[in-house]
Formats: C-alpha cells, sequence, structure tokens
C-alpha cells in the first residue's frame, strides 16, 4: 500500500513522516523507520518520495486508481 | 496539557492565503502566528505546485483595467461577481495581482518564461490571455522562507477547532495537537483564516476509495464552519463545482495539458481545438464541468484527452508545467506504467462535486465579524486569488491589530469549554462509528439528495436524513487516537457545512451553472449578481438572497 519504504536505504531520518499533510505515517517513532499508519488515507501527492534522502519510498499506485488510457499503436 | 499563546495576528492554515497574509502582517510590524493542520511545506492545494497565476499586467494587457475584468467576467464561475462588494473584491484582486507577481519572482518563484512574461491556458481561443505561466514547484517552500525571515512563527501539527469570540469581535481560536494530548487557546487581536476547500463532502470518483479525489484529504471546509459557528455570513454554500481531469487518478491541472478532449471515433467532443495547441488548451470542460459526465451517460464515451500529434517543443513545453504543476506523481506514475501521451490518449472524467459556498468578505478581505478575515479557497479560489488577497487580509488585520488590544480576562471561555467537552466526549467512549463510518454516511446523503440534480422533495428529505444522522454521530463517533480526533473534528464540520449545502439549495429556487433544480428548470433573472446568504442567528440558520 502506498508509500512503501525500502527498509534496507532507509536511515530512519523521519524526513517523510515530518512532512506528511494527512499524516499517514501517524504514532512513528524517531530514530525508527517509519511505519505507515493510515496508508488508505495516502493523497498520493508524492511529497515522501521527493522529500526523501536516500530515495528510499516508492508511490504504488492502488489498483483502482491507475490510469486507463488507449493504446491505438498496439 | 493545556498551553496558552498571545499574539497580534493569528493566520489558521498554512497554505497560500495563510502565508502571504502571515509574511504581509509581519512586516506591517505584527506578531504573527500560522497555524497548520498539516505541515505548511505540503499543505493545502498549492502544495506541489501550479503554473497557473490568473492576473492582471497593463504591459501584456493594456492600461484599461475595467475592460480587462470585463474579459474575465465571461468565465460562467465568475458570473456573481459582477456587481456589488464581490465586484469589488474582484477588482481590487486584479487591480492588485501584479504586485504580487513581482514580489514572487523577487522572493526566488519564478513568474518569467525564457525571460518574458508568458501567458497561456485557461483562455478562450482568439479570447485575451488571462493566465500567465509560472514555476510554482517550489512555492510553497519559498514562501515558508520568507515567513521565517520576517519573523513569522509556524506552528504545525495544529488544528483549530473553533473561533473565540469576546462582545462581537473574534478575539483568537482554541487548538488541539494533532499528534500529542495538548490544547492550545490562541488569543490574538485579528485572525486571519486561510483554511481552504471543502474536498470531502461528495462521494469520491471511486466511492471506495476517499483519495481518488484531485484535492486534499484534510481540507474540510474548517474555516467556514467555524466562521459560520461564530456568525459570520457564508456566501451560496449550494452551487456546486465540478473539477475534470484524468479518470480515477485524480488530478488538477486540466488547463496544463496541451491536446484535445477527443470521443471514441477521433471526434473533439466541444467547438474549440482540433489539434493540440500550446497556447489554448481545450476549454470544454471549464464552460461546463459535468460536460463530460453528461456525455458518458449518452453511451458516446469514453472520453480521452487526446496529444497525439504534439510537436515535440509542444511536448516539452508541456511536460515542464506538468512538473510545476504539482503533478510529479502522475509523471512518475505514467513513466512506471509506459504510459506516453504522444501515443495513448488517456480517459479524462467529470470528478465529484466540490461546494464553491464561501466566506463572505469585502475588499480588505475582512468578514462580516469583526476581527476575522478570510483568504483563499474559501472566499476567493484559485492560487492567485489566495496569494492576493491573503497579503490584503494580512496587511488589513495588522493595522486592525494595532487599534485593539487582547481582550484578557474570560473572553472565549464559553468556545473553550465547548471545545474541551467535543475532545472529551469523543476520546472517552470506547463504542460507535469511526470518523470514516460518519463521513462515509454524510457523503451518501450529500450524492443522493443534494447532487447534481435537486428538487424540493429530496432536498427536504434528505436534511431530514442528515439531521437525524448528524445527532446520532455527534453524540456516538469514537476517536481512539489523536489522528482519529482529528478527523472527527474534520467530519464534525463536514456534517455543518452539508446542511447549509441543503439550506442554500433549498433556497435558490432555479437553475444556474451546476446548480440543477428539477422543479425549477430555469434561470432567474432576478438572481442575477445575488447570492444565497446564510448566518446563524440566535443558534439558528438564517438564509436570504442579496447582492454579494
Amino acid at each position: 500500500m502506498p508509500p512503501v519504504i525500502d527498509r534496507e536505504k532507509c536511515t530512519a531520518c523521519g524526513a517523510c513522516a515530518e512532512y506528511c499533510a494527512e499524516d499517514v505515517f501517524f504514532g512513528s517513532e524517531s530514530g525508527s523507520i517509519p511505519q505507515v499508519t493510515y496508508p488508505e488515507f495516502c493523497a498520493h501527492c508524492s511529497c515522501c518520495v521527493y522529500v526523501c534522502p536516500e530515495k528510499a519510498i516508492w508511490l504504488r499506485i492502488p489498483l483502482p486508481m491507475q490510469l486507463l488510457y488507449k493504446n491505438p499503436g498496439g | 496539557m493545556k498551553k496558552s499563546i498571545q499574539t497580534d495576528v493569528l493566520c489558521i492554515g498554512a497554505g497560500i492565503a495563510g502565508l502571504m497574509a502571515g509574511i504581509r502582517a509581519a512586516e506591517k510590524g505584527a506578531k504573527v502566528i500560522l497555524v497548520e493542520k498539516g505541515h505548511a511545506l505540503h499543505s493545502g492545494r498549492g502544495r506541489g505546485g501550479n503554473d497557473h497565476f490568473w492576473c492582471y499586467i497593463p504591459e501584456v494587457h493594456g492600461q484599461d483595467l475595467d475592460l480587462f475584468m470585463k474579459e474575465c467576467l465571461k468565465t460562467p464561475k465568475l458570473k456573481t461577481m459582477q456587481s456589488g462588494t464581490a465586484s469589488r473584491v474582484l477588482r481590487a484582486f486584479l487591480a492588485k495581482s501584479f504586485d504580487i507577481v513581482k514580489l514572487w519572482d523577487g522572493w526566488g518563484i519564478p513568474m518569467r518564461y525564457q525571460g518574458r512574461w508568458e501567458f497561456a491556458g485557461h483562455s478562450f481561443p482568439g479570447d485575451v490571455l488571462t493566465h500567465l505561466k509560472y514555476e510554482g514547484r517550489d512555492q510553497k517552500k519559498v514562501l515558508i522562507q520568507k515567513a521565517r525571515e520576517v519573523g513569522a512563527e509556524i506552528v504545525n501539527r495544529a488544528m483549530v477547532v473553533d473561533l473565540l469570540k469576546d462582545r462581537g469581535r473574534i478575539v483568537g481560536a482554541a487548538a488541539i495537537d494533532t499528534r500529542e494530548d495538548a490544547l492550545m487557546v490562541i488569543e490574538a487581536k485579528a485572525v486571519v483564516l486561510g483554511t481552504g476547500c471543502l474536498d470531502r463532502l461528495y462521494p469520491p470518483p471511486t466511492p471506495a476509495w476517499m483519495p481518488s479525489i484531485p484535492g486534499n484529504l484534510t481540507l474540510t471546509g474548517d474555516g467556514r464552519a467555524m466562521a459560520y459557528r461564530a456568525g459570520a455570513d457564508l456566501v451560496s454554500p449550494e452551487m456546486p463545482k465540478r473539477h475534470v481531469g484524468p479518470r480515477y487518478f485524480s488530478r488538477f491541472g486540466q488547463a496544463t495539458w496541451v491536446g484535445v478532449l477527443r470521443d471514441p471515433s477521433g471526434k473533439p467532443i466541444g467547438p474549440y481545438v482540433t489539434t493540440p495547441n500550446r497556447v489554448y488548451g481545450d476549454m470544454t470542460p471549464e464552460v461546463k464541468g459535468i460536460y463530460l459526465e453528461e456525455f458518458l451517460k449518452t453511451g458516446k464515451g469514453p472520453v480521452y484527452m487526446d496529444c497525439r500529434g504534439i510537436s515535440k517543443e509542444d511536448y516539452d513545453y508541456m511536460m515542464h508545467w506538468m512538473w510545476h504543476e504539482g503533478n510529479a506523481p502522475l509523471l512518475d506514475h505514467m513513466k512506471e506504467e509506459g504510459i506516453d501521451i504522444r501515443k495513448h490518449p488517456v480517459e479524462f472524467q467529470t470528478y465529484h462535486i466540490i461546494p464553491e459556498g464561501k466566506i463572505w468578505i469585502d475588499e480588505k478581505g475582512e468578514t462580516s465579524l469583526p476581527g476575522l478575515y478570510s483568504a483563499g479557497d474559501e472566499s476567493m479560489g484559485g492560487i492567485s486569488c489566495a496569494a492576493t488577497y491573503g497579503w490584503i487580509a494580512g496587511e488589513n488585520a495588522a493595522d486592525y491589530a494595532r487599534e485593539v488590544s487582547l481582550p484578557g480576562g474570560d473572553a472565549g471561555k464559553e468556545e473553550i469549554e465547548t471545545v474541551e467537552k467535543t475532545i472529551r466526549d469523543l476520546t472517552s467512549r470506547r463504542e460507535g462509528p469511526d470518523w470514516k463510518e460518519a463521513n462515509i454516511a454524510l457523503q451518501q446523503l450529500m450524492q443522493d439528495y443534494a447532487g447534481a440534480v435537486r428538487s424540493e422533495s429530496m432536498l427536504t428529505a434528505g436534511l431530514e436524513y442528515l439531521q437525524r444522522m448528524r445527532k446520532k454521530a455527534e453524540e456516538s463517533m469514537i476517536a481512539r487516537n489523536r489522528w482519529e480526533l482529528t478527523r472527527c473534528l474534520e467530519t464534525l464540520n463536514l456534517l455543518e457545512l452539508g446542511e447549509l449545502v441543503f439550506l442554500g439549495a433549498g433556497a435558490r429556487k432555479e437553475s444556474r451553472g451546476l446548480h440543477v433544480r428539477a422543479d425549477f428548470p430555469l434561470t432567474d433573472p432576478v438572481l442575477d449578481g445575488k447570492e444565497i446568504f446564510v448566518r446563524k442567528t440566535d443558534g439558528r440558520p438564517v438564509v436570504t438572497a442579496k447582492k454579494a
């Protein structure tokens, strides 16, 4: 569920948890890898993705929100 | 724990409006505190960026401001701003807008493209261009830096629950810490509201997935709700607005797309463009936001945003602005999925209803209550209006604050006790609906009884159901932690504002714009230039139609 944290790359700096407006990382403890407590409230603004100094966050777009397009060229 | 804070000017919400108000008030010498529910760096509609700034630049548009204003008033959404105070507000905005452009440019938000004022989008082919292209990706970062530079203090993670009143004047606010168990009582000589839109009142495009909205989940009309409770005038809470953009992956920025909206056979659905044009995007949805939804209902859909045939230069141009518009997540998703807009038409849709209702302000940004100012989407929508009216409201709030003193004593005691009781009730219950259950119940009533088509009988029934449900929610909602408490308090605001939509829609006995009454299909010329006003008097809403 969005956002997805790469636990290998994360240095637990807490930047994502600090800036998220929806506070989906609520309850995360400083010094630990943040927890995504409310993934269903993620607005997919990707602020955590861009604020992460280690590029350790990936935003998984949920299936109901995938972009719909047609592929006329095949 | 209860903390007491004193300040000259309190800004509620650190979006574009709040930050601009805070900067201006601090520059004028006021002690300023900005209280932000999330984090200022990524809150509000302007958080991801923006690329269109509506403004009047005399060297581009000519010296006649009134003529330019007349051109702007062609846009259907501005029809109510043709006369009265609303027209003076619009004029004051346009007159000041270029100053704000120059300020932002000087502060480090690039307002020029390749050294020139570049206008494109949001305009009809052949007509006057009203929107300046600007690189707004980092606008919030720049404004926060500026606010700190001039000494405005920003308090993040605090939700203002209600305003404090003393002898008819607004004298501060009570706020909760959204993470810790703490209440803040902020005494202020003047208050500027800038809490933004009302994005969570109607069901999202994907009913089971609340975040599938183009806006922000935490924008719940808090400013409107607390202004109403304090006795301020709200205008036309019933008027719906519908945005258009990629289906399900809901995003703003329709005017940044360089393409043509087409049906599956390739026929444009509107009359304005037939090939991708970087200056004039497809204006069809700006004439009528619900047009795409109606098109789908005829069975002739889907409707695609078709950018095929775009030149290399125009493609690079569009992608540059998509990034600044705040569409980074969309661009990333397209890259991951291999979606290339030069080859793949992307389906578009009409999004859910976002009520346009506003807090009434005069040309100084002051509401109908002394000491209370408002700016931004809750009183005049769009980034440029938020920036300009934030500035104006901040300036006037600082002037006002110089003339009055802090109330002291028991001022606001009643409001503080009510807030404390609400928090106690929500956090002490063990069984009951959580915020989401109440929010969904509200959304379904809004959609089914005050939705795209309205009528006396449906509105009457819906209001009765809503009032019953609201009472139940107020008496039984539970909050298991501070995060849920914040969502519960937002939901209580939504319930308040939902009721006002029903009242406004019932009073507007005509069809106008996207407010469609099955029982009053005609637009009533008597209501031209008028708005539906709602004010809480003696604990009850009083609804009147008068000049805005």
